[in-house]
């Protein structure tokens, strides 16, 4: 189609037949995936870093990862919350090496470089030097280094961090749609961790990032639900893409007769019964938390978070790249902090659903290494994305199509320098 | 006290589970549990926390054998299989006639094409039920050392 933006740019041409081709190379390409850290990761996108609630109090660190770059997430004495890369001014080892904690400051552990939980510099060791003797020069300027800030904002819960000056803020950069259901997710009600696991999947990044978005897929693969005949009553759904780039998605089913089944309304309860020939059935025991029908859901925020809502299973998954053949997706499941017990118990059976043992997706820890592995010595093959046309429209009444995998690739692309 | 002959009973039991799932015999996994009996896979961190989530959870023999099922019939990944190796449990009397177990394990799990990995190491926290000579799970945990699952979990630890 197009030719590459920059002169001398490595990227592979992009096939004919714009975001319905995606070259097989991008999955396994070394140049590629460094050339994704400094344009995509550490371009104009926000990425998500950590939980509001893993840094509520004056003190408290997160570490995370834009792209492979490490960084940490800290609050201050006064409240506010500061993101920068965990690399130390001085000869660049990670400054913090416990993934969580509550710190009055920062210390190198090589050299004893300690710094403000901003990350400005507060102390260089022997900076006067022993006995009068060494120490650093007389004109060196503590002001004048410090770790690396990012700019980090907090929306629904979710602390994201850029790298790049002129964000638009993260409300904003989602668009109306999506910030809508991140509200109704994870906006509504103070929110509680109930559990943490991840897994590494032996797959490029971006495989797991269509994989997420592939509605196309899900009952193909994933046949836990029909082979317990489970009754779901909710096989109305849809797509719905970000308004602008359309590199996010929500992927929504509906209890469609919702309204018309009389032991709904006549019990007045919003309980579902999931008919199901499963011999522990209590796993499917739910209740309706909202008032738009929607009893499943997933959405993804470009690049790396996913956050599903089934029945009452809420998560945060973010996949972290670990490197070109390899992406850590970490899970985090959720309730609200004033969940009643019964509601909690839920929760935590409906885990099973999803996860590394999900009943129903775990195919996905071992679908996109497939790809991978069938994808080495592919040379300038492409995939082929036509499922519900060519073209970027939400698809309000079908999830039998790949338009939110064709919406990623159009938002990697102009990150990437294509047309 | 735990006395040299139920120690040996409980030490074969474990043994026997950890067999009956190196050796494919899942569907008699559940039937190492009592009939309310509690499994789960978690992780030391989530443990450490107190989190109630872990990996797999099942509730019941029921939530067993629809693991298996689903595992014999729904659930699609690249066949593999497990040999568990079992240290000596600390044995402790627990509340209403129970015993608590604790055991370490490391399970080595093998692909179809040959490819070895240590895939697990952890601790089983079990509460056993020990009755006429019969010993059974009310509850065992699982517990992973990591956090991280290589690929997936689909056959019980
Ligand atoms: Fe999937």
């Amino acid at each position: 189609m197009s030719a590459p933006a920059q002169p001398g740019d490595i990227m592979p041409a992009w096939p004919e037949g714009g975001v319905s081709r995606v070259p097989y190379r991008l999955f396994s390409d070394r140049d590629v995936y460094a050339l994704e850290q400094e344009r995509l990761f550490r371009g104009p996108v926000w990425n998500y870093l950590c939980l509001e609630l893993e840094v509520a109090e004056p003190g408290d660190f997160r570490t995370a990862f834009i792209g492979e770059t490490p960084i940490v997430v800290a609050r201050d004495e006064t409240g506010e919350l500061h993101g920068m890369v965990n690399r130390c001014a001085h000869k660049g080892a990670l400054v913090c090496l416990a993934e969580r904690g509550n710190r009055k400051h920062f210390s190198c552990i090589y050299h004893s470089w300690t710094y403000h939980l901003d990350g400005r510099l507060r102390g260089v060791a022997f900076r006067g030097g022993l006995k009068g003797k060494g120490g650093m020069p007389e004109d060196f300027d503590p002001a004048r280094h410090r770790m690396q800030p990012i700019r980090v904002e907090t929306f629904c819960g979710l602390v994201f961090g850029t790298f790049e000056p002129d964000m638009p803020p993260v409300e904003e950069w989602v668009g109306p749609t999506m910030a809508h259901f991140l509200k109704r997710n994870l906006g509504s009600r103070p929110l509680k961790v109930l559990g943490t696991h991840s897994q590494i999947i032996h797959n490029n990044w971006k495989l797991y990032a269509e994989n997420v978005r592939d509605s196309y897929h899900a009952t193909l693969l994933h046949t836990f639900y029909t082979t317990f005949k489970v009754n779901r009553l909710d096989m109305d759904g849809g797509i719905l893409l970000s308004e602008g780039t359309p590199w996010h998605h929500i992927s929504y089913a509906k209890r469609a007769t919702f309204e018309e089944a009389a032991e709904y309304t006549e019990a007045q309860v919003h309980s579902a019964s999931y008919d199901s020939k499963l011999n522990g059935p209590e796993l499917l025991k739910t209740e309706d938390e909202f008032d738009d029908g929607i009893t499943h859901s997933v959405q993804s925020i470009f690049p790396t978070l996913a956050v599903h809502f089934t029945l009452n299973s809420l998560c945060v998954r973010n996949f972290v790249p670990r490197g070109l053949e390899e992406t850590e997706l970490v899970w985090t499941y959720l309730g609200y902090a004033d969940d009643s017990e019964e509601m909690t118990a839920m929760r935590v059976l409906q885990a099973n659903l999803t996860g590394a043992a999900g009943l129903v997706s775990l195919e996905d820890g071992c679908i996109n290494e497939f790809v991978q592995r069938g994808t080495r010595g592919s040379g300038d093959a492409a995939a082929v994305l036509e499922m519900g046309g060519r073209g970027l429209e939400s698809s309000e009444s079908s999830r039998a199509t790949e338009v939110s995998i064709r919406g990623f690739w159009s938002g990697y692309r102009g990150l990437m320098g294509y047309a | 006290m735990i006395d040299a002959e139920t120690r040996r009973r409980i030490e074969d039991f474990l043994l026997d589970c950890a067999w009956a799932i190196d050796e494919d015999e899942l569907e008699a996994w559940p039937g190492f549990f009592a009939e309310d009996g509690r499994y789960r896979i978690t992780t030391r961190d989530n443990e450490e926390r107190g989190l109630p989530v872990g990996i797999m959870l099942c509730e019941g023999r029921g939530m067993m054998e629809d693991r298996v099922l689903a595992l014999r019939t729904a659930n699609i990944f690249e066949p593999h299989r497990y040999r568990h190796i079992l240290g000596r449990p600390r044995l402790r009397e627990a509340e209403a006639g129970l015993v608590r177990s604790d055991s370490s394990f490391i399970v080595m799990r093998t692909m179809q094409d040959g490819r070895m990995d240590l895939f697990a190491a952890g601790n089983y926290r079990d509460l056993l039920r020990v009755e006429d000579g019969r010993v059974l799970f009310q509850e065992r945990a699982a517990v992973l050392e990591s956090r991280r699952v290589d690929v997936l979990i689909v056959i019980p630890i």
